[in-house]
């Protein structure tokens, strides 16, 4: 590898909302990631450490972290792409509850997700023939634009508008409320648009686009969330969300 | 912000924009001919057409700032939402004060 280390500069946060960064000296490896420093640290320097991680592929949504002041899906976050100096800093994701080390408490996040009716609402039974899904209609290829969500919570720690408003829904929550509302099985939209329509909904959103430019699938929550409200405001022009 | 507030913000957003182009003219126009305040009101006095635009402007403004300025208390501050809407209402009603008193110079005797 040409422009790399024999060994990465480790800074690693220990501690839950209090605590401090502790550094360890890492191997440096040919197509090393994140996780995998994560992962050394923590089977060959100190057993303690505290971290989350499932599929190691980019599927689960579980691993990811604060990286170098950014939050990055870390199990396909390359050490190379982001430690040009040879030094990482790790911590836990901004915007979330720590809970010890590099593991935050994700409730609130899926607490919004319910809030902002992110649920799927049949409108058939197991009984009912399966439905016929056109893919080209406009409204399924919004829903699709946005469905490939991992719950990563990316989007959420790098959020100014979540940091600055505890009440605001977040992007991933609004974005799974637009893929439903633009579902055509359905039923649930009603109470979907008077649950974005709140205080802390779609509108407290301020189109910084932070989290499309962080989001590791390369979707636009922004997009989604613009989309929202257009459509809570025909829905209250109409008479159909009170507010 | 609720979607009742949002409506209202980019109501009065699409009212001003019109305006404020004009208003920015009539700063050139007025800047570059050396005018005091009193001899604009020396030509606006009387004019209903002037008072009735200013009028929906100040009106429009002061529901817009109101609305922003209740975002930014309850974003920036540790204030509950209703504490900032007093606030932010006291704060819409000074600037149509503000802006109403111009206006009642222009078409008051």
């Amino acid at each position: 590898m040409s422009g790399t280390h024999s060994e990465l500069s480790v800074s690693v946060w220990r501690g839950t909302r209090e605590g401090r960064y502790q550094t360890y000296a890492v191997p440096q490896r040919e197509s090393q990631t994140v996780l995998d420093v994560v992962t050394f640290v923590q089977r060959h320097i100190d057993p303690t450490l505290s971290y989350r991680f499932a599929c190691r592929v980019g599927v689960c949504g579980s691993c990811a972290m604060t990286v170098n002041g950014r939050p990055r899906w870390t199990c396909r976050t390359h050490v190379s792409k982001v430690a040009g100096d040879g030094h990482l800093e790790i911590g836990p994701l901004e915007n979330l509850p720590v809970i010890k080390d590099l593991t935050t408490d994700m409730e609130v996040f899926f607490e919004k997700w319910q809030q902002a009716q992110g649920v799927f609402a049949p409108t058939k039974t197991r009984h009912d023939a399966i439905a016929q899904i056109r893919p080209d209609t406009p409204a399924r290829i919004a829903a699709d634009a946005g469905i490939e969500c991992i719950n990563c919570g990316v989007c959420y720690a790098g959020c100014d508008t979540v940091r600055w408003n505890s009440d605001y829904l977040g992007p991933a929550a609004l974005t799974r409320a637009w893929t439903l509302l633009n579902d055509e099985r359905d039923g649930g939209n009603a109470a979907r648009l008077q649950a974005i329509s709140a205080t802390g909904g779609c509108h407290a959103c301020h189109s910084h686009q932070t989290c499309q430019e962080l989001c590791p699938q390369a979707l636009n929550p922004t997009a989604s969330i613009a989309g929202l409200k257009r459509r809570t405001t025909a829905a209250y022009l109409r008479g159909e969300i009170i507010a | 912000m609720n979607v009742r507030l949002y409506v209202w913000q980019r109501t009065t957003a699409a009212i001003m924009a019109p305006l404020v182009l004009v208003h920015i003219a009539v700063i050139f126009y007025a800047t570059r001919q050396g005018m005091s305040a009193a001899d604009i009101l020396s030509r606006t006095q009387g004019s209903i057409a002037w008072a009735a635009y200013y009028g929906l402007f100040v009106a429009a403004v002061s529901i817009h700032a109101a609305i922003g300025m209740r975002n930014v208390l309850t974003e920036w501050l540790p204030l509950m939402e209703r504490r900032a809407g007093r606030y932010a209402i006291a704060f819409g009603v000074l600037l149509f004060v503000l802006g109403f008193r111009a206006i009642a110079a222009v078409v008051l005797p």
